[in-house]
């Protein structure tokens, strides 16, 4: 039986009004611009973009101010708002090894050339609160150092990865499609037009990831580390930076580039004893984000590794290594819409519920009476 | 694509082909433009090329951003960032192009509107010297800034006795 039930308008508009005014809080308190979140807030803008699958710092910083910084909610608004826009064009991959670098690190090759770089980093800070900037007053002086022209020049050039360097050894393992004879391009799956399926490409797993929850990867990441599905990691390279994002228009017939976008890359290289086919060598997982993630990225790496457990001939025994629980649970703009529709009105589903406990009582109460006569 | 005069050789700084100046006024700050704009376009109607129409007005869009399994392996979609395009047709008839990441419509006719001049023999030499150099050298001097206060963060190690084969090389 349905039951038209109507009202709530009125309570609904006034709920919204009163979020309004929540978000915008003491109004004695100069309202946040955009370029003040997408400035100071900078990470956040980040993680959202990623999450939200789309980059636009501007569209970014906008989210996060509707969303009063929830977060989840800020990626579920891009989300919504990507779909009103039509793709004019898939880029040519981005190439990573010409990045404009602000940070890169390797924890396995202390003297790696090009050098670690660490750029603005929290490593080393000893995350003690820093009160100073607590306190409103005269700009503090925030500015960089610098070195001299010709060392900076070293950071705009291409830079070598750490795998490309073990490679020539071979004793790491080669990316399908790394070598020229394959490099002929299939199209690469696409999660926004095609239903995740199984068992799921590489593609689709990398696409998944890189839009994930970071707090999800993070944990699962996390679980291979104490011993759900080992996978001996090494973060072979770390590195953060600009990379050029190049379309080639069917009206122009050659390639051009669009502008910049930052992206965080980790290349994780894990033990491997070899197998019938393969000689014994280092296995890679990897892991590209947008903006500054490096968490997420070796987060991701770390996933992406135990996600291949199938093509490895491993043992599939833990969580992090099991493709449908860990694509399906990955997208949380997917998990907070199936957790939140609890609140939706479910009178009637409940209403027969209550009506089954109540027989079902009655029944054991009747069974009860006649076992003691 | 009508011939520039300059490209056979080009002079220092002077991009060697439309995908290069494309790129730059892609990345040029949308006021640097429209500043460049504002003083050149009283001198254009002469030519009969201050005047334009649009082919296609700005529109926003995506373009879905790939990347690398790995850094060098099968291409995967990392994602989507917004673009917005433009095309425009001087009063000469050259045919001009914009594509620029983000949602600005104006930033993308500005670049339509260039790559048209751009392509131009008379306009060239002009709008290279007003727009696209300056524009190029503004953005080398930014991205020289970035690096050499990313270079002043590299480590210098200083250990005792230098140990043989510890690098990959």
């Amino acid at each position: 039986m349905y039951v038209a039930v109507k009202g709530g308008e009125k309570a609904i508009d006034n709920a919204h009004a009163l979020l309004a005014e929540e978000r915008r809080g003491d109004t004695d308190v100069p309202e946040l611009s955009l370029d003040q979140i997408k400035g100071q807030m900078g990470l956040a803008v980040d993680r959202v973009m990623g999450e939200g699958s789309l980059y636009d710092p501007d569209l970014g910083a906008l989210a996060i101010k509707q969303a009063m910084g929830d977060l989840v909610e800020a990626v579920f608004l891009l989300r919504a708002y990507r779909t009103t826009l039509p793709r004019f064009a898939v880029s040519t991959p981005v190439d990573t090894a010409a990045m404009t670098i602000r940070r890169r690190i390797s924890a396995t090759f202390k003297d790696l050339p090009g050098g670690q770089v660490l750029g603005p980093t929290f490593d080393y800070t000893h995350r003690l609160l820093d009160f100073a900037l607590a306190e409103d007053g005269p700009e503090r002086k925030e500015s960089a150092e610098k070195t001299d022209e010709g060392d900076g020049a070293a950071m705009t050039g291409p830079m070598p990865r750490v795998t490309d360097l073990l490679g020539r050894e071979g004793l790491v393992e080669r990316e399908t499609g790394s070598e020229a004879a394959t490099a002929t391009d299939a199209p690469a799956a696409d999660l926004t037009r095609e239903p995740l399926g199984f068992p799921a490409g590489r593609d689709v797993r990398l696409q998944n990831l890189a839009r994930a929850d970071e707090g999800f990867l993070l944990a699962l990441g996390y679980s291979t580390q104490r011993g759900y599905g080992r996978t001996h990691p090494f973060a072979g390279e770390i590195r953060m930076g600009e990379v050029a994002v190049e379309i080639v228009p069917e009206e122009l017939g050659f390639a051009i580039e669009i502008g910049d976008i930052t992206v965080t890359e980790c290349q994780m290289i894990n033990q491997f004893a070899g197998s019938a086919t393969e000689p014994p060598q280092f296995t890679r997982g990897y892991g590209l984000v947008f903006g500054r993630s490096e968490r997420k990225s070796m987060s991701m790496a770390l996933v992406d590794r135990s996600l291949r457990a199938r093509e490895l001939g491993e043992d599939i025994v833990a969580p992090a290594q099991d493709e449908e629980f860990v694509l399906y649970h990955s997208d949380n703009v997917e998990a907070q819409g199936f957790v939140q529709h609890l609140k939706l009105p479910h009178y009637v589903d409940f209403q027969s519920e209550l009506v089954l406990v109540r027989a079902l009582r009655e029944e054991a109460e009747a069974r009860r009476r006649e076992a003691a006569e | 694509m009508p011939e520039t005069s300059h490209q056979d050789q080009p002079a220092d700084g002077v991009p060697k082909d439309r995908a290069e100046w494309m790129g730059l006024l892609a990345r040029a700050p949308e006021r640097d433009l429209e500043a460049a704009w504002q003083a050149l376009a009283p001198n254009l109607p002469e030519a009969g090329t201050g005047e334009y129409e649009f082919l296609r007005a700005p529109e926003q869009g995506l373009v879905m951003v790939q990347g690398r399994a790995g850094g060098d392996g099968n291409a995967f979609n990392l994602g989507e960032m917004t673009v917005t395009r433009c095309a425009v047709r001087l009063a000469d008839g050259t045919v001009g192009h914009g594509y620029v990441a983000g949602r600005s419509a104006r930033h993308a006719e500005l670049a339509a509107v260039f790559d048209g001049l751009l392509q131009t023999d008379r306009w060239a030499a002009l709008v290279t010297d007003r727009v696209i150099l300056p524009v190029k050298t503004a953005l080398g001097m930014a991205k020289a800034a970035k690096a050499a206060k990313t270079a002043a963060t590299k480590v210098e190690f200083f250990t005792m006795v230098r140990e043989q084969g510890a690098g990959p090389e």
